[in-house]
């Protein structure tokens, strides 16, 4: 398939996406405060675009949720690296790591909150604590893959232990932690809003729900087209990360949509 | 522990009496027993056998990679040194990240910074080694045998006392594989290392080696040895009846 040919059905598909959405509403009839037709739910949306407050919101979530996302890479990498490569640690520490995983971790938000307060602090921890896992697992999975032959290599070669990491350790673990990073970067986004709808004074998710009390249900599915159009930017943003870090990786080649 | 006994002046390697056992749950297994070999300098043996007759342990052995279960390996020099030795295996374990001169001074690099003379050097391998034009190119841009020639190269940029060579030519095809049998006779003659070639291919053991060394399996111990005298460079006697009469006389030691 072309590229031209892919867009075009993508185009096409989300096209008809927005047809039977706009057919189902007339059809049936269905009140804009249930359902709004897209046509509202568009020009909902370019007012939410055109009032200011909007990109403080949006400044606010942004910062939740990339300073979430910060932590879950420097501890998911860095807690995934210790155990993968000791099995002392490995032993001591996996089952909290995975108690934490197993926790549903959005019923902690109320004690994130007394604990860290109403500000923005409370939501980088609830987006770091979501967002931690896939980090960690595949950095522990990369660790634990170093290939045999290359290691051996190195061992012949007495390589100090510092060189060892930089040249082979860092390096065959990339590619597992971007892929934990993709997974993680829309958990950090989820962390930030969940929060924000719990004990939120600003960001797009408490904006979500002071839309949905003042029942402008319009302008709500706005709030939420623009989280996703965050979510889009920067999944891809950091799938592209393979191009620049990893370019020798046969995944680097095949970000697309 | 203080070693008593002294190799020989001119020898590069000596193994006394060694063995090998690997145990496991399933049984023990004894892969080499009673090896008594040396390699002196500047001299090419190649080591023939089935799969399984512990000639890859040998190596590993000889590589620091596993340690001898019985015996001892002295290695020539002053016995202090860490001995020169450069190896190169099946697969050719170049680093996928770094570039081809990256990867042919990975030894320097996997102990501390590389100076431009470092790259130099690497650089200079990699011409010897035909690989001009390919310095900054990554693994992936390149052939098989082109793979193989880059972590030849990496093996020489200890300068060597002692190049292991694993099978390193068995993947390729066989047109690439004489090409580069040929241009590794050229490099050993120019530059006096001692060489151990591992491989399963008795006319390229004839055509690279001064003495071919014949191991059977179960336990994996040397059968035969055969000193070869054709003279070098031995390309234009690869179909000479001398050098099928010698390929003909290993291969019945090797399948008795």
């Amino acid at each position: 398939m072309s590229k031209i040919q892919r867009i075009l059905i993508q185009f096409c598909a989300v096209a008809a996406f927005f047809l039977i959405w706009k057919g189902y509403v007339t059809l049936n009839d269905v009140s804009p405060l249930v359902l709004p037709p897209p046509e509202m739910v568009l020009v909902a949306l370019v007012k939410l675009l055109k009032t200011p407050d909007t990109y403080y919101h949006l400044y606010i979530t942004l910062s939740e949720c990339l300073g979430g996302f910060a932590f879950a890479i420097v501890f998911g990498t860095v807690i995934g690296q210790l155990l993968g490569r000791s099995p002392m640690l490995d032993t001591i520490f996996k089952p909290f790591v995975i108690a934490l995983q197993v926790t549903p971790k959005v019923a902690l938000i109320p004690l994130f909150i007394l604990w860290f307060g109403f500000g923005i602090e409370s939501k980088i921890i609830v987006s770091a604590v979501l967002a931690f896992f896939p980090v960690f697992a595949n950095s522990y999975l990369g660790a634990k893959s170093v290939d045999r032959g290359l290691a051996e290599v190195f061992l012949v070669g007495k390589a100090s232990h510092s060189r060892r990491f930089r040249l082979l350790v860092i390096p065959s673990s990339l590619p597992y932690i971007l892929t934990g990073m993709e997974m993680s970067i829309v958990l950090a986004i989820i962390g930030a809003v969940v929060a924000e709808f719990v004990a939120g004074t600003r960001g797009l998710g408490y904006l979500a729900t002071v839309k949905l009390q003042e029942l402008e249900v319009d302008t709500l599915f706005a709030v939420v087209i623009l989280l996703a159009l965050i979510g889009f930017t920067l999944y891809f943003a950091v799938g592209s990360l393979r191009k620049v870090l990893i370019p020798w990786h046969e995944s680097a080649s095949s970000v697309q949509l | 522990m203080v070693d008593q006994q002294v190799s020989l002046p001119g020898d590069v390697v000596n193994l006394y009496d060694v063995s090998k056992r690997f145990e496991s749950k399933s049984g023990a297994v004894q892969a080499l027993e009673g090896i008594n070999q040396s390699i002196h300098a500047g001299e090419f043996v190649a080591i023939v056998g089935p799969s399984g007759c512990g000639k890859s342990t040998l190596l590993r052995i000889l590589c620091g990679l596993e340690s001898p279960s019985g015996g001892r390996v002295q290695w020539g020099g002053n016995g202090h040194d860490e001995p020169r030795r450069g190896v190169a295996f099946q697969d050719h374990r170049l680093l996928p990240w770094l570039n081809i001169e990256q990867n042919v001074a990975l030894t320097k690099l996997m102990r501390s910074r590389a100076s431009d003379a470092d790259m130099e050097k690497a650089r200079r391998l990699c011409e010897l080694v035909g690989l001009t034009g390919f310095e900054k190119s990554t693994p992936a841009q390149l052939s098989g045998g082109m793979k193989q020639r880059a972590s030849v190269a990496r093996a020489l940029y200890t300068d060597p006392a002692l190049l292991m060579l694993d099978e390193p030519f068995g993947a390729l095809d066989a047109l690439t594989r004489e090409k580069i049998t040929a241009d590794t006779e050229q490099i050993w003659m120019k530059a006096g290392f001692a060489a151990l070639l591992i491989t399963h291919s008795i006319s390229e053991a004839v055509h690279l080696a001064d003495r071919v060394i014949v191991m059977s399996p179960r336990p994996g111990r040397i059968v035969a040895e055969f000193k070869i005298d054709l003279p070098r460079p031995r390309t234009s006697v690869l179909g000479s009846p001398e050098f099928g009469r010698l390929c003909a006389e290993i291969r019945s030691k090797l399948e008795h």
